[in-house]
């Protein structure tokens, strides 16, 4: 039998407290793919390795993603009651100085440190001559919204996420709203989409609520193959509870039965810390009948898949929940009256879901107050590329993207100069340098030739081809075709075919238009975004390098000389 | 049932969430296999109610599956941009030619796949590798052949 949910917050803050001012120091070790990728894994190990040698004592939790990933592995100290102390790029070697120095010493080594944060209700003094972390660039233009817990609590204990007010925004959608307060809320708040074409939240969510069916479906989008955005899987993995929460929230606005969350195979951080949120959220009694006494009953199931960049389109991805190839759907009938198993179904993205908890706690209106115009919030961005700090931010929308870039990201790494940014993923497009005075905004930078998209953003410095990047793009887009239509399968193919011959230096001037007749057929034709949208990373790159495509067609010269080194992708489309 | 048909019997009937697919089937054996023999292809088609045809249309779709038994160890490198801007192109070239080959694909003697992988996850550390499924990140040239060579090293090879 669950307890009440005031007894479950009871016991939460308890523990909670037993963590940040028992007796024991508490050691945090980011380890999200980012962190992985990083040696984080191998950290924490010889951190316990450490602790058992030198005979200490402390608590030691494997995190999410604190954001700074250039500064990755990443360990923080929390002495009892006092603030959190942060090292960057650990090594197995520091580690057992931290540990004799800092945990058992009770002294931080601050030549090592990279900063702390100051912890609510500690009256310990802030740490002499260490940096303030909250002033680190990547920090200081942060909001964090959907990323408030990340790399502060442990992903694979929901009383963590309850001691920091988790399921609260559930409790008051079930309790003190119903289910249209709750939609309202979400109305109020302008959320638009967050999985590529912004579309207004409440608006989708009204057309399931409004559909009578006794079984319905709330689908959440976890696909993520866009190469250089990597927010919805680290969402997963540093605070998968938010997820869990606004998956069960929409639910209930909807009248939903059943959501489902949907990720790809094989990445097993994400899926496992996924699961073991859902599996706690129904030992808890937030999932299954009568959910906190109510009669909204709920349940909520991880469905995998096979690689497939396409599985992220909204019907293609029920095609793969059926356990089908991943091809889309012809529409009408829309999701929300025919989709998965033939019921009304809602597709959200990962961070639209991920949202709501916050927006039914601190109200619609508050939501709207950030943001730009119609793009209202928050945007999670992951910056990648020759970046002097790369890693994930959330910021305001409205956020000029130069700031973002030359203040938050640090600009370029040292010697390198910014020749364009590629943004929104594969079917995203390019943004010269001089034109990246542009407010993050949905409509400003699609107007630009770019989009906000999954939020990636990868800065290319000027050693880079265009012509080269954008083959490499496409050759992503021919790979990926799902085969479907003819339009995008073998227009990509005879884009790829005519970008190959331009990096040979073999094109002529014909070629450029070929290529914009073939963009026509693809938009006009193709049945999903996927072939629409494919011929964006041509179309912008063409908008702001124009002259570089001329000099490989006239001068036949690469004015950087990477197009004649040899490039890997795949051989051949595999369908 | 022989050794390999009961193996794709468990994995198959293994599976603990509610919704149970010709999709779902398949990566129960991949995990539990490495690859999908003939064998689970019938057995997928007869336990799924589906035909062997349709299974093969599902199983052909998704790149991730194999047909033949993995080699001992796998090395993805991640092709998508963020990686290719910051020198994915060499890294391809070197751990190639590490492992003897000219292509993805596997070495003769089975010891090592090098596969092309389009996004790892973990861009901003790129240039990013996988060893094992292991992600290693900020790799160069010769930290990546390295790798490669130290796979190829390894104790318990010649079987
Ligand atoms: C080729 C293609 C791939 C897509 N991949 C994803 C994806 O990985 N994740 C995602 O949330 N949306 C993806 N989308 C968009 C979805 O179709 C859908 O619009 C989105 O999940 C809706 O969520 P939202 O309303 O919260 O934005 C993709 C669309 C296309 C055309
Ligand atoms: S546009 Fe491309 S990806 Fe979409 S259905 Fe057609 S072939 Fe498949």
């Amino acid at each position: 039998m669950a307890s009440s949910f005031l007894e479950i917050g009871l016991e939460a803050g308890k523990r909670w407290q037993e963590l940040t001012a028992g007796e024991r120091p508490w050691i945090r070790i980011g380890t999200a793919l980012c962190g992985e990728a990083a040696g984080a894994f191998e950290v924490a190990d010889a951190v316990e390795a450490a602790l058992e040698s030198q005979g200490v004592s402390a608590t030691v939790s494997r995190v999410g993603c604190l954001g700074l990933c250039f500064a990755e592995p990443i360990l923080d100290v929390q002495l009892p009651g006092g603030h959190r102390i942060f090292y960057g790029n650990v090594d197995s070697e520091s580690v057992s100085e931290i540990i004799s120095t800092h945990v058992a010493g009770g002294t931080p080594i601050t030549a090592k440190a990279l900063g702390y944060l100051a912890q609510e209700g500690s009256t310990a003094p802030v740490p002499d001559g260490i940096p303030d972390l909250n002033k680190h660039p990547m920090k200081a233009w942060e909001n964090r919204i959907v990323l408030r817990n990340a790399g502060n609590i442990d992903p694979l204990d929901i009383y963590q996420y309850i001691a920091n007010g988790g399921y609260q925004a559930l409790h008051k959608s079930l309790t003190d709203l119903n289910r249209e307060e709750t939609l309202n809320e979400v109305k109020a708040s302008g959320l638009r989409g967050r999985g590529g074409a912004a579309f207004p939240t409440a608006t989708k969510w009204s057309f399931l609520a409004g559909n009578p069916a006794p079984e319905k479906f709330v689908l959440c989008n976890c696909e993520e193959g866009d190469p250089g955005a990597f927010n919805d899987k680290n969402i997963l993995e540093s605070d998968p509870n938010t997820l869990v929460e606004g998956v069960i929230i929409a639910g209930h606005a909807t009248g939903a039965t059943k959501g489902y969350i949907f990720i790809r195979h094989g990445h097993n951080g994400p899926i496992d810390r996924c699961r073991a949120a859902v599996d706690q959220a129904r030992e808890l009694g937030f999932l299954g009948e009568n959910i906190m006494g109510t009669d909204f009953s709920y349940e909520i199931e991880i469905a995998l898949t096979g690689d497939s960049y396409v599985a992220g389109e909204e019907s293609a991805l029920m095609e793969a929940i059926e356990g089908k190839r991943a091809m889309p759907r012809f529409r009408p009938p829309f999701p929300a009256q025919v989709g998965l198993f033939g019921k009304p179904t809602n597709i959200n993205n990962v961070k639209t879901l991920a949202y709501v908890p916050e927006i039914v706690s601190k109200g619609g209106e508050w939501f709207a107050g950030i943001g730009h115009d119609t793009s209202t919030g928050t945007v999670i961005l992951c910056l990648s590329g020759n970046l002097k700090y790369t890693g994930m931010i959330e910021v305001p929308l409205g956020m000029n993207l130069k700031d973002v870039i030359y203040e938050a990201a640090g600009g370029m790494k040292e010697g390198k100069t910014l020749k364009f940014l590629q943004t929104g993923g594969p079917l995203g497009g390019v943004l010269g340098a001089d034109n990246i005075d542009v407010l993050l905004d949905f409509e400003v930078l699609r107007a630009a030739g770019a989009i906000v998209g999954s939020g990636g953003l990868i800065a290319a410095d000027d050693s880079t081809c265009i012509v080269d990047l954008t083959r490499s793009l496409i050759a992503f887009c021919q790979y990926e075709s799902c085969g479907k239509c003819f339009p995008c399968r073998m227009g990509m193919s005879h884009l790829l075919e005519v970008l190959e011959r331009l990096c040979r230096l073999e094109g002529t001037t014909d070629d450029l238009a070929l290529m914009q007749k073939i963009g026509v057929n693809m938009q006009a034709g193709s049945l999903c975004g996927h072939g629409q949208l494919g011929f964006n990373p041509v179309s912008s790159a063409l908008r702001y390098f124009g002259p570089e495509f001329d000099t490989h067609i006239v001068e036949h010269t690469c004015p950087t000389g990477t197009c004649l080194e040899p490039s890997y992708s795949p051989a051949q489309s595999r369908r | 049932m022989s050794g390999l048909v009961q193996r794709i019997h468990d994995a198959v009937y293994g599976q603990t969430q509610p919704t149970v697919t010709v999709l779902s089937s398949l990566l129960a054996v991949e995990d539990e296999l490495g690859y999908i023999p003939k064998e689970a292809l019938e057995f997928v088609a007869e336990f799924s109610n589906a035909t062997v045809n349709d299974v093969w249309a599902v199983a052909s779709f998704y790149p991730n599956f194999r047909f033949d038994p993995p080699a001992e160890h796998v090395v993805d490198v991640c092709w998508g941009a963020s990686c290719h801007l910051v020198g994915a192109m060499n890294i391809f070239k070197s751990v190639l030619e590490a492992a003897g080959l000219d292509d993805e694909g596997d070495t003769p003697d089975k010891r090592l796949t090098v596969r092309f992988n389009s996004c790892l996850g973990a861009c901003s550390q790129a240039p990013v590798i996988a060893i094992d499924h292991h992600l290693a990140g900020r790799v160069n040239p010769e930290s990546a052949a390295n790798h490669v060579t130290c796979l190829l090293q390894q104790d318990g090879h010649g079987k």
